[in-house]
């Protein structure tokens, strides 16, 4: 049997537990978004589980994570997760707001949300779609692009996810740390949230967004955010993803940037068995920032795989992409750079540079920029490099008396502090060093 | 100190070194002159243990040890410094960190306890001082965004930071203006006692103007070809290494 029907096979089991699904909705199945939900529903059983014949997921085989059956968590009994393993998993050291999510579903108990600026929301989007029904409905599902049947899927199975609202001019004082826990003892389970942000005009906002994973048994966290940013909004939106590493990960962002608005995203992918990061971005009017970093660590037989999509679609706009792998074991890597720059872009200044080390001779990456340029007066480059740690520099290290394995992590503390340094938070940056070497067992320097 | 005993050494099969035999005593600074391609700079990076080299045949006894068995951190610990021709630029680790772990690696060691913060400061300022180089200098990054300049004279800091028994300085005037020049003497002067050695690789002999050496060494094709005084150096910068070719041709 072919990869494509024994893939239908499974997607028509996750499509026939609808029925039962609906009937767990109570309240919910009465809003807006249960028709995008049956909409979906619809998309969903049209569209198949990509292949390695389809371009975009030509070097991530999809077949491991399809193995299993996730169930649903409206079907199994609460995960319940303690304050400490929250607090364990918290960047610290600077005051922030937090929001906690338990297999996709808000989990009051263990979020604390301070005072917010006039008219600003940090909710669960569920309470948004019953207290903001016009806002909502304004935005969600504008940019998105459902194109595989991952992104159907969680158009058709999500309920709830985080909700940012930031009214024009309203600035977030402190960070907020978003929690999305997935797993359970009881089975292996599905975590969908689906996440709305919407930034007017002159807002800002830091997220720090944390995917981490509980519990015994394996489990599929498969998130889709969107975001609007506003005329000369300024985000960051920093991801780590830390799944357990029985774990599957899939994410798609969709980011909306108008006139002048900065945005800054950063992707930290160091847990998962498998793990995919889909971020895209359409700049839609002039002087417009978009600056995409990413760190990517893999141990053993984990695959991590980064796909972005820059789009600039009008003139005066820069984007800037850097992505860093270090792969050791048996890793796999995959990295896919998008950039299109159409007809009216005129005077786009579009940078991509992504660069791997391999620390064994069996890890691997497979990394291709791919760049689409309609305009005739832009400056845009690329720059892929792959390659083992400078031997050079290893010994020049090691010739000052430093043992070899402090020297590897000098030079693997090098290769990614650009990317740390550029995190606008500055107490996660030693957080974030530490936690790359602890994934990657290494000393710590 | 150091004895270098027939030396052969190669690169990807073609043999550099071809038979050095060279001994240096503690309190001695000894020259080693030569065209380019004779074989000085692989002579400092073999000793200093770079692994692009291959040794052939020969043997180096250093403080009464086989140097060439040892990895290059084993010999840094036990007194070996290369200055680097081409320093290596460390983005995102200070020079603070780095030498930090280097002179605690070395005591650790020694089973010496490690450097107190106070200490530490102490011999930096005073380093930096003597090589006219910026306060900043230590919570900077190693070489990163040096100018030529600056890399060379980050390996005397960092030389008088280790202060090891052998220095080994490859072609550190390479590339110094005249002033620059002059501070990175005076820091190997300043570090030159009568417990330790330095072997100064050099093209040019405007550097043993402010570097008085003991012995110079004349290397061509592999081989030293001829032993002096100071005073050799004068005479080949007179009369160019080709002198010496000639002579060798015609005593052989």
């Amino acid at each position: 049997m072919s990869d494509t029907n024994k893939f239908d096979q499974i997607k028509d089991w996750y499509v026939s537990n609808f029925t039962r699904f609906e009937s767990k909705l109570n309240g919910q199945s009465e809003t807006f978004l249960h028709d995008i939900r049956k909409e979906s529903l619809t998309k969903f059983k049209e569209l198949h589980f990509p292949t390695i014949k389809d371009e975009e997921w030509k070097y991530t085989n999809v077949a491991p994570l399809l193995k299993d059956n996730f169930q649903l968590p409206q079907y199994l009994g609460k995960t319940v997760i303690d304050e400490k393993f929250i607090y364990n998993n918290s960047f610290t050291d600077f005051d922030y707001d937090r929001i906690v999510f338990v297999n996709g579903k808000y989990s009051p108990e263990h979020s604390i949300i301070g005072e917010l600026p006039k008219g600003a929301v940090i909710s669960s989007l569920e309470s948004a779609i019953k207290n903001y029904p016009e806002l909502v409905r304004e935005y969600i599902g504008k940019h998105t692009k459902v194109d595989n049947a991952f992104v159907a899927m969680n158009l058709t199975y999500s309920t709830d996810g985080l909700f940012v609202y930031l009214p024009k001019g309203q600035m977030l004082e402190r960070p907020l740390q978003v929690f999305f826990v997935s797993g359970s003892d009881e089975d292996k389970v599905l975590s969908i949230p689906r996440s709305l942000i919407i930034a007017e005009e002159g807002s800002a906002a830091k997220l720090i967004v944390n995917y981490v994973g509980t519990g015994s048994n394996s489990y599929f966290t498969n998130t889709l955010t969107e975001i609007h940013t506003g005329a000369n909004s300024n985000i960051d939106y920093i991801k780590l993803q830390d799944e357990k590493k029985n774990s599957f990960h899939i994410d798609h962002t969709f980011v909306y940037q108008d006139k002048g608005n900065i945005f800054n995203h950063y992707s930290f992918a160091f847990g998962a068995a498998l793990s995919r990061t889909d971020v895209s971005s359409v700049l839609d009017n002039e002087n417009i920032e978009c600056h995409y970093y990413g760190i990517y660590l893999g141990t053993d037989k984990q695959h991590i795989d980064h796909h972005t999509f820059v789009d600039h679609a009008k003139p005066n706009c820069m984007s800037n992409e850097v992505y860093k792998g270090i792969l050791d074991d048996q890793s796999r890597g995959v990295f896919n750079g998008q950039i299109m720059v159409r007809p009216d872009a005129q005077k786009t200044n579009a940078y991509q540079s992504n660069k791997t080390i391999l620390l064994s001779d069996k890890a691997n990456i497979d990394t291709k920029p791919q760049l689409e340029i309609f305009a005739n007066d832009v400056k845009c480059s690329h720059g892929a490099t792959i390659g083992k740690l400078d031997q050079e520099a290893y010994f020049y290290i090691r010739s000052r008396g430093v043992e070899d394995k402090i020297a590897q992590s000098m030079l693997i503390h090098a290769f990614a502090a650009d990317v740390i340094e550029a995190v606008n938070i500055e107490p996660m940056r030693d957080q974030l060093n530490h936690k790359l070497f602890e994934k990657l067992n290494r000393v710590e320097i | 100190m150091i004895k270098i005993k027939n030396l052969h050494a190669s690169v990807e099969g073609n043999e550099i070194l071809r038979g050095i035999d060279l001994e240096i005593n503690a309190g001695e600074v000894h020259a080693i002159m030569g065209p380019n391609g004779s074989g000085k700079s692989t002579l400092a990076n073999v000793l200093a243990g770079h692994e692009g080299f291959e040794v052939t045949e020969g043997e180096v006894i250093f403080e009464g040890k086989k140097l060439l068995d040892m990895a290059p951190e084993e010999r840094a610990r036990d007194g070996v410094f290369l200055a680097f021709q081409y320093p290596i630029e460390i983005p995102g680790i200070s020079n603070a960190t780095f030498l930090k772990t280097a002179i605690n690696e070395i005591r650790k060691a020694h089973d010496q306890e490690e450097i107190s913060a106070k200490e530490f400061l102490e011999r930096t300022r005073k380093y930096a001082k003597l090589l006219n180089m910026p306060d900043n200098l230590i919570s900077r990054s190693v070489n990163s965004g040096f100018s030529g300049g600056e890399k060379k004279k980050n390996e005397i800091f960092q030389m008088l930071m280790l202060n090891p028994k052998l220095a080994l300085l490859d072609e550190t005037d390479s590339g110094l203006d005249i002033d620059a020049l002059k501070i990175v003497s005076e820091g190997v002067n300043h570090f030159r006692s009568k417990e330790n050695a330095v072997l100064l690789v050099t093209h040019y002999q405007r550097l043993l103007n402010y570097i008085v050496p003991d012995f110079v060494h004349v290397l061509s094709n592999g081989k030293i070809i001829k032993s002096g005084g100071k005073e050799l150096a004068f005479e080949l910068e007179e009369k160019g290494y080709d002198w010496i070719k000639n002579e060798e041709l015609e005593t052989a």
